[in-house]
């Protein structure tokens, strides 16, 4: 209050912000006299090197495009400044390069360098805006650099970041909709995002995309529940929308069992147990467990028991109501209306109607609403009844709607008063809104019998108004009520009669005629006097009114044809040359039916029932009535007509489907690289592919995709168990008994074990699918299984695992398919169906693994790559420092070899590549041609059936100063077999992609090499002191600010990575960085408190222009810590301490 | 098939004479000539706000809001909730006036490029982005006269360079670092009273809305809890996001971090169980005779049910009949206008002595021939009673945690009339 008018007083200074444009000229037309003078000098001053002309210019030009003026000539000196240091200036340009982007497509490619940097600025905001004007430009050539920022934005450290990549996939989406797939990727993958910043966005991202993909939600469905009302509003209301329609498919009706009631007091009960979720999880469960096996026309009369998670969005939307915004407490009375139980949607009515005290739009909106839902659930409605009263001052198009409502929520008890209100209507001033009345009193009559004389009285009353469309609109609703007991009111067709004198409505007109003419044997002698009087006016009647006349003559020469002949055939005569077709047609139609001549039809029999036959009264209904087949609340539901792009909410199922789809893992983590995953991993799915297809036909196919999806594995896991045995199936339902819907996850982690088992048991003999397991097998994957699930690891397990599993490994590489193989085997497929995170720590277990079979990795293996890893940090200078440094031995494995947990990328899929899958990784060794280069492991596989020949590189796309070394070329693979070769590649220290054609002797494949960031670099060896004294240097060397090459973040271990090993692996893991050796802290550094916190530090060098990358994580008490690294490099130092910050929480 | 892109396309301002004075576009430019419709429908209306709110075209929807005189046309393409448009372009007006003080043509021509701005940063592609105006204010900043003082001598713009931080907390609606010398929170509980009263002065209906505004300027992070002397009063209440609904369900009292400076707390419906005590009442005799050129027109108000406190600021308003050519009353207090043009009969009347009520008597000459009028004119009522909730509402305490400091706390009352109509 006292804010807002202290900007009153403000506002006269404020004026000058656009004072150039305004000041000059008042009107809009001035601006074009002068316009090529003022474009010169607006160009003047964008070139001009003042920040404060450049922003003048840039608020001028703004100004003109708000006029929608065109500004599109100036693009050229607008565009230059796409990179200006000052901030409001940057977001002008952005306006303006947004609007006109699209029309000068190839200028504003040179903008896309300044976003693409943007991107990786260190400010979130920065990035986030980059983003957004880079996804705005609607230009289609930038759609793969767009794609490639939107994924990588999709996994920024920022939630801000993260949802601007959301709110750009639409953009792309409309841009060029064949990314589709791999924006629902992005989709599926930020819908796992657990921030409520992120869940609006990317859930609209959903319904613009893909809205037909509702498995995605599935996974989701809960958390998005739980997170709705923290959302803010406008993501609350695309994601209310949205579970509407989920629930839609996922649930049963609520009140299916409406119509069942009568047959037993028995039913009503189980809408009492409805809250009482433990039981309801149980009787559920048991009951879809026999719907399955019933016929759906038994399931119908069991007693109807709601899912547990449909009962959640329920109670959780709710509090909703509650909320200030208008939009929201709307998206929630439609979820009610459409998936409460009858019972509950009353909940809603007392919200609704505090809306219509909204502003009028939002009455107009609510008031449609409640005119559809109150003809379903008038009840609802009923106590409100007085707000629905209308005000004079009301707007004609409220007024109407609320006469709707009150027409709607009429009936015996409560009409006497609705009628006395709508006496007051009937005198206003407004006349639709009185025409709209009489119709709503015609409704009254004839919905509710025993006021329809009443009402007939009334209207008959209103016969006598001075206004002639009272009159007209009371003679029409007459009309239809007379039809329906014609016999009791002849006074009042007689009195309607007469009205033909006066009234001059067509419409009514008309209507009175037709109403003589049906009723003619009730008023025998004034009918024909009508017709004569008609007769007379006949030629200055409207055709309506003319038609009505032929008609009534007709009936009356039937009828009574003594009196009426001579009459009729005038009519008929004068009809015959009607300027109207149409009434000439009549005519002569009717002339054919009545008159006998000997040439008519047989039809002229007939003509008494053709003309005189009962007619049925007419059923006076509201314009509502079925709308509520459109979603409530929509736009489509407004206009009753569909709008583009309306998803139509679709009818309940027979059956619920699967409720188990939405039980969500133990532990869920969204993997940092979709695209990754580790060889081994790789090829073990291929090897498990023909398992999978013969014991499980459903889920076999989604399978043979390479990304196997979260829910193809989850309803795996439902259905593998459903199949299952009788045996277990007991004992599945008795362990559910127990389990509240809380412990789903728990429940579901023990379903997995099983379905493990199970799949365990089957591999070795197919054939005997039901077979329950074997103890011993079962023990052992249970064991193996356990740790994976749980995330409580401890660090010696995972050594012990990791050093057998190599000597397997081995062994497994040089010999064929060994015993020990399958069992392997056996275990890797154990702990890869059931989902996501046993899959990842699955790959890192294998990926140490691969460190050691190099040698079979490589079959031809060039000099470089045989030797260790560090090969430069000599192996005996690090023992010689490990005794130095008094390092606990534990540590000594990760400093001599940075636990190589290589990751695979793919370069080409096997499909893409008909049959040729290429996969890299980085090597991490130096390249041997070239120090400044960084090798790249290529293998390829070939898995088609014929050779592949002379596989090389061809065509390189670099961005500048990058370089790139081809390995040899590949003359022949033969089918089945697998290469690996090196290439070298020089990224300029900048994670831009490497793009290149990839050859065979009948194909090319576009492909790209990307690195992270933490692959720029090598690892240089340091003492502690050497790294103190560089890093003090580095923050000096600039003389600058302090903090220019010093990047610091605070952060949270996650719980298993608060130990010193898990750290340093984790972040060698991340960086190509070697460990400096500790422990020489407490010399050099004596202020150090006594129980000094552990500070880890790495070093580096980048591998292009070998700037030092120092790295210090210090950790303390309750896995808080701090991470520091110093690059003269200020992007590679800010993405390193992203990628870091990732490995180190995740 | 290509699906067309959801949410807002364009925004189109248009003025009371139908002139589009400012544009804006978030995907593709939708060509003006789209707002044709717009003013068909417009002139087909007979008054202002009849322009249905959502209008088809051929290829695009229509969805207008009216305020200040002001329509914002927002262009859609495909479906939307309607309601979601809507209360989106209430907001962006709300916004407006909060940045302009009020928000006429003038002030959105005067500001521009803030207005670009601002409509930059609340919708992106179409959907809402930062609403919140704690959030807006510090990306970019209100233009005030001091700062474009200071801007043009340093240089430095009105644009933040930083995320705001409330868009990445728990409390997005208020910002961090907050600092005031003087920390106080006001609280206005503002009841009103709608109410259609008929011929014969009894009530045909009548509710009690309230609202409690708030203007809080409290250093830091204060957490707030707001208790009521009788909560069960409160019958229907929406919140601001800040509240926590939890803690209300269960203890009925209000804890929440406010917003900082200006905003609405809680609105509220307050339970018709018992009948609502209406403070005034309307003699009238309002007469036309069939075939006289004379109507009579009188009036005479009274304060009824005031718990002892005055009314004030009453203003009396009312659409006489089309047939009223001119009139010729008397008022014992105020000053009264009649517009022969529209018709609008309005009395400000002031206070009203309950010694010596105030009345309107005279004439009216009506169009000689033309038949007596229908409908008696219905009259409108404003009012205000200060000092009192008239649904008897109190605040029993506010208490603040989380900061040390202690604030200055106050709270008023008030009724006003809101849409009370007396029928004739």
């Amino acid at each position: 209050m006292s804010a807002s008018s202290a900007f009153n007083d403000e506002k006269g200074g404020s004026s000058n912000v656009g004072e150039p444009e305004y000041g000059h000229d008042p009107a809009s037309g001035g601006i074009f006299s002068s316009d090529y003078k003022r474009h010169d000098d607006l160009k003047e001053m964008l070139d001009s090197n003042k920040d404060s002309l450049k922003l003048e210019a840039m608020k001028r030009i703004v100004a003109m495009i708000a006029r929608g003026k065109n500004a599109s000539d100036l693009f050229p000196a607008v565009v230059k400044n796409v990179a200006c240091k000052n901030i409001e200036v940057k977001k002008l340009v952005y306006v303006y390069l947004v609007r006109y982007a699209e029309e000068q497509q190839d200028l504003a490619l040179l903008s896309i360098s300044t976003f693409q940097r943007g991107l990786k600025d260190p400010n979130q905001l920065i990035r986030a805006s980059a983003l957004r004007v880079l996804s705005s430009i609607r230009v289609t050539i930038i759609v793969p650099i767009m794609m490639l920022a939107i994924k990588e934005a999709a996994s920024d450290m920022s939630p801000y970041v993260r949802k601007t990549a959301a709110h750009a996939i639409p953009k792309l989406y409309s841009l060029d909709p064949e990314q589709k797939d791999c924006l629902i990727e992005v989709i599926e993958k930020l819908l796992a995002d657990k921030t409520t910043l992120v869940a609006g966005s990317v859930v609209m991202a959903f319904e613009e995309v893909c809205p037909e993909r509702i498995d995605l939600i599935h996974k989701n469905y809960r958390k998005l529940c739980n997170l709705l009302i923290d959302v803010e509003e406008w993501g609350q209301v695309v994601i209310i929308n949205m579970l509407t329609r989920y629930a839609r498919t996922q649930f049963l009706n609520p009140n299916m069992n409406e119509s069942l009631l009568e047959e037993g007091g028995g039913e009503k009960a189980f809408y009492g147990s409805d809250n009482d979720d433990d039981t309801d999880d149980e009787e559920d469960k048991e009951e879809k467990e026999k719907k399955k096996t019933e016929a759906t026309a038994i399931v119908k009369r069991k007693p109807y028991v709601m899912d547990p998670d449909h009962r959640l969005l329920l109670r959780n939307t709710k509090p909703l109501l509650q909320s200030r915004n208008a939009a929201v407490v709307m998206a929630v009375a439609q979820l009610y209306f459409h998936l409460a139980p009858k019972a509950e949607v009353g909940v809603i009515a007392k919200a609704l109607v505090r809306l219509m005290r909204s502003h009028s739009e939002v009455q107009y909106v609510v008031l449609q609403n409640v005119a559809t839902m109150s003809i379903k659930r008038r009840g609802m409605f009923e106590p409100y009844l007085k707000s629905f009263y209308i005000r004079s001052t009301d707007p004609t198009q409220i007024k109407v709607l609320k006469l709707e409502v009150l027409t709607n929520l009429a009936n015996e008890t409560n009409i006497s008063t609705i009628l006395r209100e709508f006496q007051t209507y009937i005198k206003s001033n407004d006349k639709d809104f009185v025409a709209a009345t009489i119709q709503a009193i015609g409704r009254c009559a004839t919905n509710i019998g025993e006021v329809r004389d009443t009402c007939l009285n009334g209207l008959v009353q209103l016969l006598s108004n001075r206004d002639e469309l009272v009159v007209a609109e009371s003679v029409v609703v007459i009309k239809k009520l007379l039809q329906m007991q014609p016999e009791q009111h002849s006074d009042i067709i007689k009195h309607m009669a007469k009205l033909t004198d006066n009234i001059q409505v067509p419409m009514a007109r008309a209507s009175i005629l037709w109403l003589i003419g049906e009723y003619c044997e009730h008023v025998p002698k004034i009918a024909p006097d009508v017709l004569r009087k008609m007769a007379k006016t006949f030629t200055n009647e409207e055709d309506i009114v003319k038609l009505q006349i032929i008609n009534l003559a007709a009936k009356l020469y039937l009828t009574n044809s003594k009196q009426t002949k001579l009459l009729t055939q005038y009519v008929l005569n004068l009809a015959k040359y009607d300027q109207n077709y149409d009434i000439r047609d009549r005519a002569r139609f009717i002339r054919q039916l009545i008159v006998p001549t000997d040439k008519s039809g047989a039809l002229s029999k007939y003509a008494k029932k053709l003309f005189l036959a009962l007619k049925p009264a007419p059923v006076l209904e509201s314009p509502f009535k079925d709308r509520d087949h459109f979603q409530l609340g929509s736009l489509s539901h407004l206009l009753n007509a569909k709008a583009g792009g309306y998803q139509v909410l679709p009818d309940w199922p027979e059956a619920a489907p699967d409720p188990s789809v939405r039980n969500v893992e133990v532990k869920e983590s969204v993997p940092e690289w979709t695209k990754c995953s580790s060889r081994e991993k790789r090829k073990e799915k291929k090897a498990d592919k023909p398992f999978y297809s013969d014991s499980e036909g459903e889920s076999g196919p989604t399978e043979s995709a390479d990304s196997a999806s979260d829910t193809a594995s989850g309803s795996e896991s439902g259905s593998g168990s459903e199949e299952s045995g009788s045996g277990s199936e007991s004992e599945e339902s008795n362990e559910e008994s127990e389990s509240a819907s809380e412990e789903d996850e728990e429940e579901e982690g023990k379903k997995k074990k099983k379905n493990v088992e199970k799949i365990k048991a089957r591999k070795p003999v197919p054939e005997s699918e039901s077979e329950p397991s074997s103890g011993e097998d079962v023990k052992k994957s249970e064991k193996k299984s356990k740790p994976r699930i749980g995330s409580s690891e401890s660090e010696s397990e995972e050594d012990d695992d990791s050093e057998s599993e190599s000597s397997e490994s081995e062994e497994e590489e040089s010999e064929e398919e060994s015993e020990e193989e399958t069992k392997k085997k056996k275990k890797t497929t154990a702990s890869k169906p059931p989902s996501k995170p046993p899959k990842k720590e699955n790959k890192k277990e294998k990926k140490e693994m691969s460190l050691l079979d190099f040698d079979d990795f490589d079959p031809a293996p060039s000099p470089s790559q045989v030797t260790p890893l560090n090969n430069f940090l000599s192996s005996s200078l690090v023992t010689d420092l490990e005794g130095l440094s008094l390092t606990d031995n534990v540590l000594s494995p990760t400093t001599i070899i940075p636990s190589g947990n290589l990751k695979t990328y793919e370069l080409l899929h096997r499909i893409t590549g008909e049959g040729l899958s290429v996969e890299y990784c980085f090597s991490r060794q130096p390249f041997s041609p070239d120090p400044h280069m960084v090798a790249v492991k290529i293998q390829f596989t070939n898995s088609a059936t014929s050779e592949a020949k002379s596989l090389h590189v061809e065509d390189a796309k670099l961005q500048s100063g990058m370089r790139i070394k081809e390995f040899p070329e590949i003359e022949v693979l033969p089918a089945g077999e697998t290469i690996s070769v090196v290439m070298g590649i020089d990224f300029c220290d900048s994670t831009q992609a490497a793009n290149f054609q990839l050859c065979t002797h009948t194909r090319k494949f576009f492909v790209s090499i990307q690195p992270p960031v933490g692959e720029l670099m090598m690892p240089i060896f340091m003492t502690e002191n050497e790294f103190k004294k560089e890093q003090e240097m580095l923050l000096q060397s600039l003389g600058q600010l302090m903090g220019m090459n010093e990047i610091t973040e605070k952060l949270t271990l996650e719980e298993k990575c608060q130990g010193e090993h898990a750290v340093v692996q984790r972040v060698t893991t991340a960086a190509n960085l070697s460990r400096v050796p500790c422990g020489s802290d407490k010399e050099c550094s004596p202020p150090v408190p006594p129980p000094p916190f552990p500070i880890h530090r790495f070093a580096g060098k980048t591998v292009t222009s070998g700037s030092l990358v120092l790295v210090s994580v210090v950790t303390k008490e309750d896995g808080a810590a701090q991470l520091t690294v110093n690059c003269e490099k200020m992007v590679i130092g800010t993405m390193l301490v992203k990628d870091i910050h990732q490995a180190l929480t995740q | 098939m290509q699906l067309p892109a959801k949410m807002i396309h364009s925004l189109f301002l248009v003025n009371s004479s139908g002139d589009i004075f400012l544009e804006k576009h978030w995907k593709s430019v939708v060509s003006r000539s789209v707002c044709d419709y717009f003013f068909e429908a417009q002139e087909r209306a007979s008054e202002p706000e009849n322009v249905p709110p959502v209008i088809p075209t051929p290829h695009h929807y229509l969805i207008s809001v009216l305020r200040h005189r002001i329509y914002f046309v927002a262009v859609i393409q495909s479906e939307v909730p309607p309601l979601f448009v809507i209360e989106f372009l209430h907001r962006v007006v709300d916004t407006f006036q909060d940045y302009f003080g009020v928000c006429t043509e003038a002030a959105i021509k005067d500001n521009v490029v803030v207005v670009y701005e601002l409509l930059e940063e609340m919708l992106d592609n179409g959907f809402p982005l930062a609403t919140e105006s704690n959030i807006l204010k510090e990306l970019i900043k209100p233009p005030t006269i001091l700062r474009t003082v200071v801007n043009t001598i340093t240089g430095s713009t009105n644009v933040g360079e930083q995320l705001p931080t409330g868009q990445l907390s728990v409390v997005p609606w208020r910002r961090t670092g907050v600092k005031y010398t003087n920390n106080e929170a006001y609280f206005d509980v503002v009841e009103e009273i709608d109410a259609i009263i008929d011929k014969s002065g009894s009530t045909i209906t009548a509710e009690i809305q309230g609202v409690i505004d708030a203007c809080v300027k409290l250093t830091g992070m204060p957490d707030l809890t707001l208790s009521f002397m009788n909560p069960r009063l409160l019958d229907d209440v929406s919140f601001h996001p800040c509240v926590r609904f939890k803690r209300w369900e269960a203890e009925r009292i209000l804890s929440f971090i406010p917003p900082d400076g200006n905003f609405r707390l809680l609105s509220y419906h307050v339970s018709c169980q018992n009948l609502v005590a209406i403070p005034v009442y309307v003699k009238h005799n309002i007469t036309f005779r069939e075939g006289s050129s004379q109507g009579r027109f009188e009036l005479t108000l009274g304060p009824k049910q005031t718990m002892g406190k005055g009314l004030e600021a009453v203003l009396i308003s009312s659409q006489l009949p089309r047939g009223v050519l001119n009139t010729n009353l008397n008022p014992s207090q105020g000053t009264y206008n009649f517009d022969p043009v529209t018709k609008l009969l309005s009395w400000d009347v002031g206070k009203i002595n309950p010694q010596k009520l105030p009345s309107l008597k005279g004439s009216m000459s009506l169009q000689a021939g033309a038949s007596k009028p229908d409908e008696n004119p219905t009259i409108n009522i404003q009012f205000k009673i200060q000092q009192s909730a008239l649904s008897g509402l109190k605040v029993n305490r506010l208490d603040m945690y989380g900061e040390k400091y202690k604030p200055f706390k106050g709270i008023k009352y008030m009724t006003k009339a809101g849409k009370f109509q007396v029928r004739t």
